[in-house]
């Protein structure tokens, strides 16, 4: 049984700037990168993209590859056609205060734990 | 089935749009998930190498019964040394580009690695066109 977006939100105190219609998407995985490329050619669909970048490509992206949600990190904020676009696709977009390698170890002990 | 795109160099806010369309029809046509993400990922890249280079460009998709052909086709500075383009890692994006993530010399592999047949045709100074084709059957 996978976790759902809105059970990581919830036990890793996250922010929901929008796509609220995603949450409960299944989360396959996790993937943390900058490079758009490199989310592009390697995430496993379903995964949560954790990331600093925040303009709408993104969204882009994290649609083509079907992923379940994106995790914005160091109290970044997504842009306002990020947004929008993660409103339209369903794809929620998150926020933690933590940086990327403390949110990915604690997604990764969450998912393998479960 | 044709179908042809535009793309706008230096418009990433579009970028991915041909990209996604596709990615519908080919749903539509019930092809094999892992297939679909093939041309995804080829097309997408395609789309971006556009926006983050040329002038502008156009997208020419045929899909076949066996395989989807495309052609991306732009105006723009060209790619003098094609050999050297197609090396992981190396990039001539902008610095503006990098920091948005795109640019880390990742496309071209990105493109080779998920289709079945790829080639790139250069003119300095003129334009690029890349084709490539993805087989739809397994």
């Amino acid at each position: 049984m996978h976790m759902k977006v809105k059970e990581v939100v919830d036990v890793l105190n996250l922010k929901v700037f929008s796509g609220h219609d995603g949450l409960d998407n299944s989360i396959i995985g996790g993937y943390t990168s900058d490079l758009l490329s490199d989310v592009m050619g390697n995430a496993p669909a379903g995964a949560v993209w954790i990331t600093l970048q925040t303009h709408v490509n993104v969204m882009a992206v994290a649609t083509l590859k079907d992923l379940s949600a994106v995790i914005l990190v160091k109290g970044l904020e997504p842009e306002a056609n990020t947004l929008q676009q993660s409103n339209k696709e369903g794809i929620p977009i998150l926020g933690t205060n933590l940086q990327a390698f403390e949110i990915s170890g604690l997604l990764y002990n969450l998912i393998n734990k479960k | 089935m044709h179908f042809e795109y535009r793309v706008q160099g230096g418009d990433f806010v579009r970028a991915g749009q041909a990209s996604s369309q596709v990615k519908k029809i080919l749903k539509q046509l019930n092809v094999a998930p892992q297939i679909i993400k093939r041309v995804v990922v080829a097309l997408y890249e395609g789309e971006v190498n556009i926006v983050a280079h040329a002038f502008q460009g156009k997208i020419y998709i045929d899909i076949e019964t066996d395989k989807i052909r495309v052609i991306l086709d732009d105006v723009g500075p060209g790619i003098p040394d094609i050999e050297m383009a197609m090396r992981p890692g190396f990039s001539t994006a902008s610095p503006i580009v990098r920091e948005m993530g795109f640019g880390a010399g990742m496309g071209l592999p990105n493109i080779k690695e998920n289709t079945d047949r790829m080639k790139i045709s250069s003119v300095v100074g003129v334009g690029t066109r890349l084709e490539f084709v993805v087989n739809l059957k397994e």
